[in-house]
């Protein structure tokens, strides 16, 4: 029994290392058409990991990729598509920040109350693509996709001067957020900066998720649903109740994912906020699989390689292009989905004959003992 | 003509999957008349005059049978006039009747099977491997498809045949071999060999039959249906609602939407096994569907132990005593990715030993299902292996004991031996007996004759959505059934007692054992 575990371990493994070295190969060959050295900018970039500065920066940028990750991710494991995490993500920021910019609570109340509004903020409008797709059966892909559009627009105006905006210079922010909503980190002195205190807010989702989805009723519904809607059915899921609490759950992730920069750096919403954070999660949960484990090293190889790339610019005698790392971060994702439906179905086939093999070998020993 | 027969995981499937070019042996060799061969795609078995039947059609539904037959093999005769020559002229030669141009969801089961049959005789098949063709099958229809097979036959073709009715099989084989465990266990003349015999090779023991032993049913209504009648297409499932009124082509006969389930009405006692005998399509996955509350009815009410549950969720029915073995477990009754102890929460998230309260219990599942593997002898190394690493004997077992673990008090068993080889058909009927004589009251939808007559208290027919005839299972012969369940007779049909003899050999009937 121990032996087939072990197997899934090794079969969960196979597919994102094969991924990941196919990317590199890949990527090499994109050097070498170009007339690069293939080799160089990854020992660059592998360089980076030992400044200590870098290593705050990947951690603090991992944590945003992290949350809005599990966001697809509870979606991507009932076969729900919530591409939509962009738009929950950058919309619950600014909202965020205007409650916190024009509230003053004590700290201990404020930071919940602004996790509050945050969740609330994505759910709500995650919630509306479930609405519409449980209603009217309109597909989560385009709702939430529709949504994003929307969600930019909605934003452009609530920042406003005349609405909720502020002009600093000639970037349009929110205003700067009352300090009892900021969220002290770990200062890890003066050249290195200092970690996100909301990266354990990350951690603590990871973990809530994992209990969520593998100890709880609703998490083996919400798992059965994803491995064969019709069998759920059968077992007495409610679809359309699913489809909404999982819409609403994933956007209310999602709303959370800009707050450990919100509360912990920024403390205003302005037009540098990070965008596009939605869709690079869609990546980092494939390459995760949907695992809290896996996704948390994915999301720091990607924000590896967003931070560690820079360097590649300055490098002497020759700069490299830092798109390399983009280029890189497109292959794996393209690479995961082809690894990954490789090795599932060669992990089926395999379990199933193993499975054979050793009935027939049990057959066969309890013939020679009734001999 | 030669029949292959063996338990379910004998190897049956691996074997004509390789002779097919699906699969590539690990040893051994094939060889086409005399000349060694080896296929790395159905494509080269086609090139090599073999074809498949499968099991379950391969037919696009909405093109005509013209087009379905040319599909995927245009460069053979072109799309048009020629294409269409050819298919009328197998079909004269072998008297299959197929009509080129008739609309694949206009033909009944018989006759898509015999544009299946054409398809691979158009793309020049001289060995035809028909997968279990008589299963979705009433009796008459068999018969007609073996007159077909020994035309084939007569033409020089050869066919190779899986069957799990052993009756056909030696009424129709020239050479049988039997297989069991991924190994020939021996070969059968037809004219020498009897239906048991040939089972005992099987399965290495005796041969069970579906008696069911004195009646057992009570007067204490378990299940009572009463006008139930469902529309076409008037759930939803997940992600696409359909609406009953709101359809542009469900009303094709003057404005009326077809009704798949016309007015039902029946009572099961506890204590009773009720037999539902039909043709499928018919509306049993409907009123299997009304029953368990995925799709509900559109209108009649539905009551349980004297409640109505006609507003009842799935679960809440599933939680109050109603078991239910899916007709197709594949779709409905297993997560085939899922470790075995997870199939084993499925449909009883909510009650011990899966779950406390809202958390889940694995250990208690684990537990559990170490106890099914055990009482229902699912052949299986370990717990933790995938639902999809069984053969679909042992996944059926492990639903039954699943179902059976929450002492139901009522159970939708749909084609519960579906599949299943002989051994562990004998044990799920046991299994229902023993839950019967308790005072389970059963459900049993089935394509086998056989089963039904042998396991049901009382038998109805259904057919296009009502039920038009009973029939009492103590009397009662599959041929009588399978012409009411193509809806020449209705109402109670009486045994007529004609030709006594071979009639009462028809079939196991129900006495005391």
């Amino acid at each position: 029994m121990k032996k087939f575990d072990k197997e899934r371990l090794l079969l969960a493994v196979a597919g994102p290392v094969m991924a990941l070295v196919a990317a590199i190969l890949l990527t090499s060959v994109v050097l070498i058409a170009s007339g690069k050295s293939p080799i160089e900018p990854y020992t660059l970039m592998l360089e980076q990991i030992g400044y200590s500065d870098v290593q705050v920066l990947i951690v603090n940028q991992a944590s945003l990729y992290y949350i809005a990750a599990l966001a697809v991710a509870l979606g991507f494991r009932m076969n729900l598509f919530n591409i939509g995490v962009d738009g929950q993500y950058r919309l619950a920021a600014m909202t965020t920040a205007v409650v916190g910019a024009h509230m003053d609570l004590p700290a201990f109340l404020q930071v919940p109350l602004l996790l509050l509004v945050a969740a609330l903020t994505g759910g709500i409008w995650a919630g509306v693509a479930g609405v519409l797709k449980v209603t009217r059966g309109v597909s989560e892909v385009v709702a939430t996709i529709m949504l994003n559009a929307i969600a930019t627009s909605l934003i452009a105006y609530l920042t406003l001067p005349e609405v909720f905006g502020e002009l600093v210079g000639d970037n349009k922010t929110t205003g700067l957020m009352k300090e009892s909503g900021w969220v002290p980190g770990i200062d890890l002195g003066q050249d290195v900066g200092e970690i996100y205190g909301l990266v354990f807010l990350a951690i603590a989702l990871g973990l809530v998720y994992w209990i969520v989805l593998n100890r709880t009723r609703f998490g083996f519904d919400l798992r059965a649903t994803g491995e064969s809607e019709s069998a759920a059915a059968a077992s007495g899921v409610d679809a359309k109740r699913m489809i909404l609490t999982v819409m609403i759950v994933s956007g209310a992730v999602s709303g959370l994912a800009g707050l450990p920069l919100l509360l912990g750096d920024a403390h205003t919403y302005s037009l540098s906020f990070p965008t596009g954070v939605g869709f690079t999660a869609i990546g980092i949960a494939l390459l995760g699989r949907n695992n809290p484990g896996g996704i948390a090293l994915a999301a720091l190889l990607w924000a590896f390689l967003d931070k560690a790339s820079p360097a590649l610019d300055y490098a002497t005698p020759e700069p490299y292009e830092k798109e390399i790392a983009t280029i890189m971060q497109g292959l794996i994702v393209f690479a995961v989905v082809i690894s990954y439906e490789v090795v599932r179905t060669w992990g089926l086939r395999r379990q199933q004959k193993r499975v054979g093999e050793e009935l027939a070998a049990a057959a066969n020993t309890k013939k020679e003992v009734a001999v | 003509m030669h029949a292959l027969v063996g338990e379910n995981g004998a190897g049956k499937s691996t074997l004509m999957k390789i002779l097919y070019g699906m699969q590539k042996p690990d040893e051994g060799t094939i060889a086409v008349d005399g000349e060694q061969v080896s296929f790395s795609s159905p494509a080269d078995a086609i090139t090599r005059g073999i074809g498949m039947v499968h099991q379950h059609f391969m037919l696009a539904d909405n093109l005509t049978v013209l087009e379905n037959v040319v599909l995927g093999s245009e460069k053979l005769y072109g799309i048009g006039g020629n294409a269409r020559k050819k298919i009328k002229e197998i079909s004269d030669r072998y008297g299959l009747g197929v009509r080129p141009d008739a609309l694949v969801e206009d033909l009944g089961v018989a006759d898509r099977q015999r544009v299946e049959i054409l398809k691979v005789l158009f793309r020049g098949a001289k060995t035809l491997i028909l997968d279990e063709p008589t299963a979705v099958l009433v009796p008459q229809e068999v018969d007609a498809l073996f007159d077909n097979l020994r035309e084939l036959k007569a033409e020089g073709l050869s066919v190779i045949f899986i069957s799990h009715k052993l009756g056909e099989v030696l009424s129709v084989a020239d050479d049988i071999t039997v297989i069991r465990r991924g190994t020939t266990v021996g070969t059968a003349v037809p004219s020498e060999t009897t239906p048991r015999q040939l089972a005992e090779m099987m399965v290495g023991s005796e041969l069970p039959t579906p008696e069911t032993a004195e009646s057992t049913v009570t007067d204490q209504a378990v299940i009572t249906v009463a006008n139930l009648t469902v529309f076409a297409s008037g759930g939803a499932s997940l992600g696409t609602e359909a609406e009953p009124t709101g359809g542009i082509t469900l009303a094709p006969e003057g404005g009326e939407i077809k009704r798949v389930l016309d007015d039902v009405s029946f009572t099961i006692h506890a204590g009773e096994v009720m037999g539902i005998a039909g043709v499928e399509g018919n509306g049993q996955t409907e009123l299997i569907d009304a029953l368990i509350g995925t799709k509900n009815a559109d209108s009649g009410t539905l009551a349980f132990l004297g409640e109505d549950i006609t507003p009842w969720s799935t679960r809440k029915r599933r939680e109050s005593g109603v078991g239910y073995i899916p007709e197709d477990r594949h779709r409905q009754g297993l997560l085939l990715e899922a470790p075995l102890w997870e199939n084993r929460i499925l449909g009883h998230v909510t009650e011990a030993p899966n779950a406390k309260g809202f958390w889940l219990n694995p250990k208690g599942a684990q537990d559990d299902t170490r106890r099914i593997v055990e009482e229902f002898d699912v052949r299986t190394p370990g717990i933790d292996v995938t639902a999809a690493s069984l053969s679909g004997g042992n996944q059926q077992k492990l639903i039954v004991g699943r179902e059976m673990s929450h002492n139901p008090k009522f159970l939708i068993a749909a084609h519960p031996t579906r599949g299943v080889d002989v051994g562990a058909q004998a044990q799920i009927w046991d299994r229902i007996r023993e839950a019967r004589r308790e005072g389970l009251a059963v459900l049993l939808i089935s394509a086998d004759l056989d089963e039904l007559i042998g396991l049901s208290d009382t038998l109805r027919v259904i057919y296009n959505g009502r039920l038009v005839a009973d029939a009492d299972p103590a009397t009662v012969t599959p041929e009588e059934l399978g012409s009411a369940m193509t809806g020449a007779a209705t109402g109670h049909l009486e045994h007529q007692d004609t030709a006594d003899t071979t009639e009462e050999a028809a079939g196991p009937e129900d006495e005391a054992r």
